[in-house]
């Protein structure tokens, strides 16, 4: 289970990072560190008109707390922010946010970057690119890099 | 038990979810991948490589050898690309 201070959400709408990262620590004193990630769709050196991101509904907000519960019981975290967005997404656009708060950097740094490579490669959405062109795209394939990132957390633990 | 899918595995079966109501002799996840790839040629193209497809019982992820005894939905699905 997260915590009571752990903020999870799956949602077709945008999201305003800086909103959620105040959000985070608004009010708080304890805090020394926060880290604020945002994956955006990129556009593949134009030849991506948008991506559309498919999910398993319920799974998906399961799977991101089982990881975040992961991530609160390795790192001392004051507050955490999770947020992954489904559907059309335009190049430019925000598709993932990670926010971990800490006493202190070190925890915050590596909960934000565990919490990514986890989230790639165990969180059940998927990715299929349109064309700028006008064709249809395919799937994108997972990366073994991905992989490879997720399970380096296995060989430090 | 329901079964849904994800990805290309919902496109080249051409349904997002159905009901099954496999044979005993049908024990593991992995041998429900067997069993349905033989009911035509959307789902033998779907797992046609087996080995990759993913397996979730009731929304938690699980190996191909777990057991689907009193499974409610099991999915199947490509390997992840979110984040």
């Amino acid at each position: 289970m997260t915590g009571p201070r752990a903020t999870i959400r799956v949602q077709a709408e945008p999201f305003d990072a800086a909103a959620e990262s105040a959000a985070l620590t608004a009010g708080r004193r304890d805090l020394g560190a926060v880290v604020t990630f945002t994956g955006l769709c990129r556009d593949e050196d134009g030849r991506l008109a948008a991506l559309e991101i498919e999910h398993y509904p319920g799974m998906a907000e399961a799977e991101i707390a089982r990881v975040a519960a992961q991530a609160e019981a390795r790192w001392p975290l004051g507050g955490l922010c999770i947020i992954h967005r489904h559907g059309l997404i335009a190049p430019g656009d925000p598709i993932v946010l990670v926010v971990t708060a800490s006493r202190h950097r070190a925890a915050a740094f590596e909960a934000a970057c565990f919490l990514m490579d986890y989230l790639k490669t165990s969180a059940p959405f998927w990715k299929k690119e349109h064309f700028a062109d006008g064709t249809a795209g395919d799937w994108v394939a997972a990366k073994a890099a991905d992989e490879a990132a997720a399970g380096r957390w296995d060989r430090e633990g | 038990m329901k079964a849904v899918y994800f990805a290309w595995v919902r496109e080249r079966i051409g349904m997002p979810q159905e009901n099954l109501d496999p044979p005993p002799g049908v024990v593991t996840a992995g041998d429900l991948i067997a069993w349905l790839r033989a009911r035509g040629e959307g789902y033998e193209y779907a797992f046609e490589n087996s080995a990759t497809i993913r397996v979730a019982i009731d929304r938690v992820h699980v190996k191909q050898d777990a057991e689907i005894a009193g499974a409610r939905e099991i999915a199947f699905f490509p390997p992840m690309t979110g984040g």
